[in-house]
């Protein structure tokens, strides 16, 4: 039975880890698309989301899968519970992906404007935060996945700027309403991305240490 | 910022490298490689991980060694049994969880050079000193075996027999009650009510394996050893002894040796996990399940070591 499980496991892991590639080649290109505004890539990335469904689709049959025919227990039972978890995660980060996308179309249509808000730093701490969390996963790092939970912080802060730079834009130039929204909502999506690089994390320290520590204040560490 | 500067990846603009990354993640997924705190059997050898101990403990056991002639069965075992709890005893064939839970009762007693040291108390008494009388001792903590084996009775006198022995009874009435309400505690009394004269050994395996346990309810017992219940059972029967172990922990302890994970998983609030002669780890079973504390205890239930 061993010899099956882990046949089983190995196939698993081969799966989230495709999913995880997936993802962040989609981060990657919304990010590309963020610097470049480049309407067809955005296209390019809404278009090839349903790979990530499907994979994410996968993922969890195979998981439930695994717990029906294996019932596994302690670090077994706790890395399936943490992949369930984790795929949902990598889906929802490949949605943010896409709602960038949707609002590059829509700034696309802008093409001269007033104001600009630099995402680089932003979009650069996101992305590594997911490199990170997918690295802490395969190399089982508690220290490296503690870090991404500081580092979660620093995106909220820049969305702050976002917030204050952009709205003072508004006052500016409220002709410019809608391109402002949909650029402000970008912060938004680059820190929901980052929030779940956050739980990818937080189940990578669960995995390890068995102890679930969401909703803790890291602040204090 | 510092911080930050030096994990921002710097092929963030090179997306083959993303294809290189998951390669590499694939080759580098070691389960289990490194996994969390888990106490070693190097670390401190003979000491049990855990909580072997409870507030209120109704048996307690200290250092508790078994020979069987010259050989040591187990090792320096402490561990107490709460009032109203299920603990089960787990672990490999030959490990000392049976040998430990006859102890428990003196069982080991009828063992030709089997030899216990350390001590055992039942509400505080020493159960193995001199003046205690094993006979009543077993009535306080019962047991029940691995194949049901109902005297060659009638299903009345099965359960009749031990409250008539010990004296528990002064009139045929009160007897009657005594039979009633074991079988009831067992869960067995509609299925038997109209059939009491017939042999124990007519019912099927299951009702055989409740009809013993009504028999141990019947004298009154505190404790109740349960050494695999349910391995010569089917599911469904299975599932009724779960239900009735469930029920009985309200009234009685119980200690159970099972080799069904799943089992011990189910129905019991502490698990102690035993490895060629020693207490490895005590805990709440949901923890021992999802988080050991021990290698041995982890490679043991998630089938690497059997």
């Amino acid at each position: 039975m061993a010899k099956h499980f882990d046949r089983e496991l190995e196939k698993l892991k081969k799966k989230i880890l495709s999913l995880g590639a997936l993802v962040e080649e989609r981060v990657y290109l919304a990010i590309k698309a963020i610097e470049s505004r480049d309407p067809d890539l955005a296209k390019r990335i809404i278009r090839s989301d349903h790979e990530i469904d499907e994979t994410e689709v996968e993922v969890e049959e195979e998981c439930l899968k695994i717990l029906a025919l294996y019932q596994p227990v302690a670090i077994d039972l706790r890395f399936i519970v943490a992949v369930i978890k984790i795929n949902n995660d990598l889906e929802r980060i490949g949605d943010q992906a896409v709602n960038i996308a949707e609002r590059i179309q829509s700034i696309a249509k802008y093409p001269k404007i007033s104001f600009h808000f630099d995402y680089t730093e932003m979009a650069e701490i996101a992305a590594a935060m997911l490199k990170q969390s997918l690295d802490a996963l395969v190399n089982l790092d508690i220290d490296m996945a503690f870090r991404i939970l500081t580092l979660d912080d620093e995106v909220d802060d820049i969305q702050g700027n976002a917030y204050s730079q952009i709205k003072q834009a508004m006052r500016e130039h409220p002709e410019e309403m809608t391109y402002l929204i949909n650029l402000y909502l970008i912060s938004r999506h680059l820190e929901r991305i980052a929030d779940h690089a956050t739980n990818i994390a937080e189940e990578v320290i669960y995995l390890i240490e068995g102890e679930i520590v969401r909703h803790e204040d890291f602040n204090r560490l | 910022m510092d911080t930050q500067l030096s994990i921002i990846p710097t092929n963030l603009n090179d997306i083959e490298s993303i294809d290189a990354r998951s390669e590499y993640r694939m080759t580098n997924l070691r389960h289990g490689k490194k996994m969390g705190p888990l106490k070693n059997d190097r670390d401190e050898p003979g000491k049990t991980v855990g909580e072997p101990f409870v507030e209120y403990p109704r048996m307690t056991c200290r250092d508790v060694d078994v020979y069987y002639g010259n050989k040591l069965a187990i090792r320096n075992v402490s561990v107490d049994i709460a009032g109203n709890e299920v603990i089960s005893m787990i672990g490999p064939s030959g490990c000392g969880k049976s040998t430990f839970i006859r102890c428990l009762n003196r069982m080991n007693d009828t063992i030709e050079g089997c030899r216990v040291t350390g001590e055992i108390t039942l509400d505080g008494m020493d159960i193995y000193d001199k003046r205690v009388d094993v006979v009543p001792l077993r009535a306080q903590v019962g047991m029940v075996f691995q194949k049901p084996n109902p005297f060659p009775k009638s299903i009345y006198d099965n359960v009749a027999y031990g409250p008539k022995i010990h004296g528990l009874s002064r009139s045929r009435l009160e007897l009657d009650e005594i039979v009633e309400s074991s079988l009831k505690k067992a869960g067995l009394w509609e299925e038997v009510k109209d059939q009491l004269n017939q042999p124990g050994t007519s019912l099927s395996g299951g009702q055989q394996q409740r009809l013993c346990i009504a028999r141990a309810i019947a004298v009154g017992p505190e404790v109740i050893l349960m050494d695999e219940p349910c391995s010569a059972l089917d599911p469904i029967a299975t599932g009724r002894i779960e239900d009735l172990i469930h029920e009985l922990k309200r009234q009685f302890s119980i200690v159970i040796v099972t080799h069904s994970m799943q089992q011990a998983a189910r129905v019991s609030q502490r698990t102690a996990y035993f490895h060629l002669g020693n207490l490895i780890e005590v805990g709440q079973t949901d923890q021992v399940f999802t988080s050991p504390r021990h290698r041995l205890t982890q490679d043991y239930i998630t089938g690497r070591i059997g």
